[in-house]
């Protein structure tokens, strides 16, 4: 019998080793998981490459994990948070690396690290610095630039709604990275709100495929990062 | 100081968006040009987190943090509206789909080189998000600025010194003193300010004007 729940969201991150890849779901605080995230600081994983959009924010979830330590290195397209990180003194002391990537060649190198394409070209930072060292192609008469797939060995993500086949419905802009992160990881974990029968999910409605999910978590109120900021939270 | 003040530069922006457009409007000042789009024209905003059809921001406690813009500040979604993931987002982009996005600016140059991500400051912590992408995927690329810096640096320029966002992108750009479009022999005004002369515009601006 298929049945992706793992009971806690300790058990479902036990086995990321150090100097891990990990894809972290989230646009801001949107679709972060952070339970998930506040696991895996417990946990104890060090020299971790990131890869997600942004680099956190305050002292919980991701920057959290970033003020620990534990993140060798970032690969995301806007690491700078309205409220100040752990990120921005790690950088500048070079404790963390940052790859920069727009965040269209962000979303498309993961969407084709899931989807078995090793490259492609697009237009997006030719003629830019962003663009240095890569190689670039005319097509038409127009200037692209070769970019890379992503892939990692664990992807955290936070859905709505997930049946025990691991298919997945999101709430609202809280989808963003998720379901293209789902498919470019080896071990895809998912914490979900809510866990239901197969069937309750109309497949019509499905917007991720639970092909691509390994283990989901039930985290039935999951805390939202601003919240947190607001009671001025610091993680551990 | 003659000129327009920020609504009303956003008010004669939100004139050239036309009736069924797909638009995109960039953090700060581009997003205020969604209050003055003219009554009897629909437009769709896009929001490259995964939005088609965003609305105003919602009234106190009705806001949601899974419902946001760009900005990461609380939206609405109107009627019609769609979500999608950040792939489909950015096709929409780069596919051409997005009618016209309107964004900030560090510089402008005559040949509509755009730098608006980086000042190339070592000290401060890169970021581009998806600046990029909308200018190399955008059918029009505008652009929404004051005319100088507030140290009184001309922004509109012969070549940008700063890091480029996208090289020839920029169409038209909207300022607090003039309306200026891109053309192939530099910038040519198209619009003054009330009380704003080309002489003064010359004086703000560090390459040739074609009036």
């Amino acid at each position: 019998m298929i049945d992706k729940q793992i009971a806690t969201a300790q058990e479902a991150v036990a086995d990321i080793p150090d100097n891990a890849t990990v894809m972290v779901a989230g646009f801001g605080e949107s679709g972060s998981p952070i339970e998930l995230l506040h696991a895996l600081i417990d946990q104890g994983a060090k020299n971790l490459t990131i890869i997600s959009n942004n680099a956190g924010s305050g002292q919980v979830g991701l920057a959290a994990l970033i003020a620990q330590h534990r993140v060798a290195k970032i690969i995301c397209s806007f690491p700078r948070s309205a409220n100040g990180t752990e990120f921005t003194a790690l950088y500048q002391n070079g404790e963390i690396g940052l790859e920069l990537v727009p965040q269209g060649t962000l979303a498309e190198r993961i969407r084709a690290g899931g989807a078995g394409i090793p490259a492609f070209y697009t237009p997006t930072a030719a003629g830019t610095l962003l663009a240095q060292g890569k190689e670039t192609r005319q097509f038409e008469g127009r200037y692209y630039v070769m970019e890379t797939a992503l892939r990692a060995d664990f992807a955290l993500i936070k859905s709505a709604c997930a049946d025990r086949y691991g298919n997945l419905v999101y709430h609202r802009t809280a989808r963003n990275f998720s379901p293209i992160m789902a498919m470019a990881a080896t071990t895809t974990i998912v914490q979900t709100s809510e866990l239901v029968e197969a069937g309750a999910i109309d497949p019509e409605v499905v917007v991720t495929p639970g092909i691509y999910v390994n283990r989901t978590v039930v985290i039935s109120q999951p805390v939202h990062e601003s919240a947190l900021i607001r009671q001025g939270s610091c993680y551990p | 100081m003659p000129g327009w003040q920020p609504e009303q530069m956003a008010r004669r922006a939100a004139m050239d968006i036309p009736d069924g457009a797909c638009v995109n409007l960039g953090i700060g000042l581009p997003e205020m040009i969604a209050n003055y789009v003219p009554e009897g024209r629909e437009v769709l905003y896009h929001s490259e987190n995964g939005l088609l059809g965003m609305g105003p921001a919602p009234g106190p406690r009705e806001e949601d943090p899974d419902l946001i813009n760009a900005g990461k500040k609380p939206v609405t979604a109107l009627p019609g509206a769609a979500f999608f993931h950040h792939a489909d987002s950015f096709a929409m982009i780069r596919g051409g789909h997005i009618d016209l996005c309107v964004l900030g600016a560090l510089q402008v140059a005559a040949n509509g080189d755009l730098a608006n991500w980086s000042t190339g400051d070592a000290e401060r912590i890169p970021g581009v998000g998806g600046a990029m992408d909308l200018v190399s995927g955008a059918r029009a690329v505008n652009v929404i600025t004051r005319h100088c810096t507030k140290g009184g640096q001309p922004k509109l320029v012969e070549q940008c010194t700063y890091p480029l966002t996208g090289r020839a992108v920029v169409k038209r750009i909207y300022t607090d003193l003039a309306v200026i479009d891109v053309t192939v022999s530099g910038f040519r005004v198209v619009e003054l300010a009330p009380g704003v002369d080309l002489d003064l515009l010359r004086q703000h601006t560090e390459t040739y004007l074609v009036a």
